[in-house]
């Protein structure tokens, strides 16, 4: 298997083998299918001791919310949390698939995993997917050097800097965030600067919106608050309810099931279409 | 295996998408924006009941928080209308405008069949260029029975007595068709009573709200009797 190795070897890092498949689909009027994206609002905030990230809880199917109260804040390690936005299905198996890696490499070096080795991991394995695989994080966690804060984009590309928003909500968090933080917060003014910042994000973007979720990490653990801010009750309730009551709905046909013959007979007559 | 370099980069030169090779494509410009939001209409005997919820939007943002989709033409109909905003300020500029000249030269106001018929003709006027305006013309009629003309938007119209428009519009019109129609119902109970058919009325708005990113805000709500014109506004979900 020499020869396999030396031909992998020479052509390089990056397998262009699909791109003509692709074309080609895409000429025979293949369409690409949506993807639930997370059209979000996501913060971090880093602080003396530790750092706060937030998050909103509504996920859209284009122009649908899709979930009203989904989980945007993931766990990597017991000491490293990752906020994410973009692709629902990419965050999720990326973020359970880190999470996997790193708990293995804890186990094999008996070592708690630091916050620059999850980045390092990360962009390596998105720089050769080009973007297409639509993750776009925000790291933090606390390890040997102390508390630190990143964010990485699509692409491959990351930055290192106190406070960090993603999503389609970023620009307003930033606007927030930019305003008020300062170095030296407390726990509790980081937490509160968050939650800010996310509020921003989701009256005035509206690919945010529902909840506020938040994690704090310090040394002594990470303290996760699901719902922490419910802003948006569903503001009307009927005061006459719906009324279904039993056998209303007219059945087109009825069928019988005999478990133990496991045979399916037509019962009564086809009845016409109501309108 | 040996593979010469300049068998290799042939193969590379074809198919990699370098920067030499890929074409972007700009994007053309369009007149049309889609500044969203849901309105509804339903009539019933003496009175014609008009919804439309107050938010304005562009792409993600937010433009206004408090913008009125409801336009009343005649002491008798309303015009509510989703799509363009530009457009539906210029569609109600030359009604106000076309019905008012209609007064002075008649002494009456125009009936709401006679403004509908007129709306159609304005809209499919611009046939090759249209109005980007999904609309719902809700009035009485000269029985003082409510009904809605709805349109698509180049003026083909159909008079009915519910109507919805908008991007709630599919989340919306499956519930008003078994509630105020009795679609798959054996024994229909249809609502007669004004104060029911808000009820409705007020928790499509409240549901559209939760799941289309498009409607919140407000919802205003304008009733149309002949003893004149009252107008609602509830609150709705603002994020």
């Amino acid at each position: 298997m020499q020869y396999l190795d030396n031909y992998l070897q020479s052509k390089g890092g990056y397998d262009y083998t699909n791109v003509k498949r692709n074309e080609l689909m895409k000429a025979q009027g293949f369409k690409e299918m949506p993807f639930t994206k997370t059209g979000t609002t996501i913060v971090g905030v880093l602080f003396d001791g530790g750092v706060v990230m937030a998050a909103d809880t509504r996920a859209t199917a284009g122009s649908i919310v899709a979930d009203k109260n989904c989980e945007k804040l993931h766990v990597l390690a017991p000491n490293i949390w990752a906020a994410g936005a973009g692709t629902a299905a990419d965050l999720h198996h990326q973020c359970a698939h880190f999470n996997a890696k790193l708990k293995l490499q804890r186990l094999n070096l008996n070592r708690q995993s630091r916050v620059n080795e999850v980045i390092t991991k990360l962009t390596s394995k998105l720089f050769p997917y080009r973007g297409n695989i639509g993750v776009a994080l925000i790291i933090g966690g606390i390890d040997c050097n102390g508390p630190q804060l990143a964010s990485v984009s699509p692409h491959g590309n990351y930055v290192y800097h106190p406070f960090q928003s993603m999503g389609s909500g970023s620009l307003a968090a930033l606007g927030i965030l930019e305003a008020k933080f300062q170095d030296g917060l407390t726990k509790q003014q980081a937490i509160d600067l968050a939650i800010e910042a996310i509020e921003a994000g989701i009256f005035h973007d509206m690919g945010s919106g529902s909840n506020v979720d938040v994690v704090a990490i310090t040394k002594d653990g990470a303290d996760y608050k699901r719902n922490i801010r419910q802003y948006n009750a569903k503001s009307y309730q009927r005061q006459i309810p719906y009324d279904f009551p039993i056998n209303n709905t007219p059945a087109l046909r009825k069928y019988q099931f005999d478990i133990e013959k496991q045979e399916l007979t037509e019962v009564g007559q086809e009845m016409e279409i109501i309108e | 295996m040996y593979i010469p370099m300049n068998e290799m980069l042939k193969h590379f030169k074809q198919d990699v998408p370098t920067m030499a090779n890929i074409t972007h494509k700009s994007e053309q410009w369009s007149p049309y924006h889609d500044n969203s939001g849901t309105v509804l209409a339903v009539g019933i005997p003496g009175a014609v009941i008009v919804a439309g919820d107050t938010r304005l939007s562009n792409g993600y943002n937010i433009m206004s928080r408090d913008a009125t989709k409801l336009s009343q033409l005649t002491d008798k109909c309303v015009l509510a209308t989703a799509g363009q905003y530009a457009d539906f300020i210029a569609l109600r500029k030359f009604l106000q405008q076309r019905l008012q000249l209609y007064e002075f030269q008649n002494e009456v106001q125009a009936s709401t069949e006679t403004v509908a018929h007129l709306l159609s003709r304005e809209l499919y006027s611009r046939r090759f260029f249209p109005y980007y305006t999904f609309n719902l013309l809700a009035g009485l009629d000269e029985n003082n029975h409510g009904f809605v003309y709805g349109y698509d938007a180049i003026g083909s119209y159909d008079k009915m007595t519910y109507g919805v428009q908008g991007s709630g519009q599919e989340l919306v019109v499956a519930v008003l068709d078994n509630q105020l129609k009795g679609y798959n119902k054996i024994n229909k109970t249809i609502p007669q009573t004004r104060e029911e058919i808000l009820d409705i009325i007020l928790d499509c708005f409240s549901c559209a709200a939760e799941r289309d990113i498009h409607t919140g805000d407000n919802v205003e709500i304008l009733i149309i009797t002949s003893a004149g014109t009252e107008r609602l506004i509830k609150p709705l979900r603002k994020d």
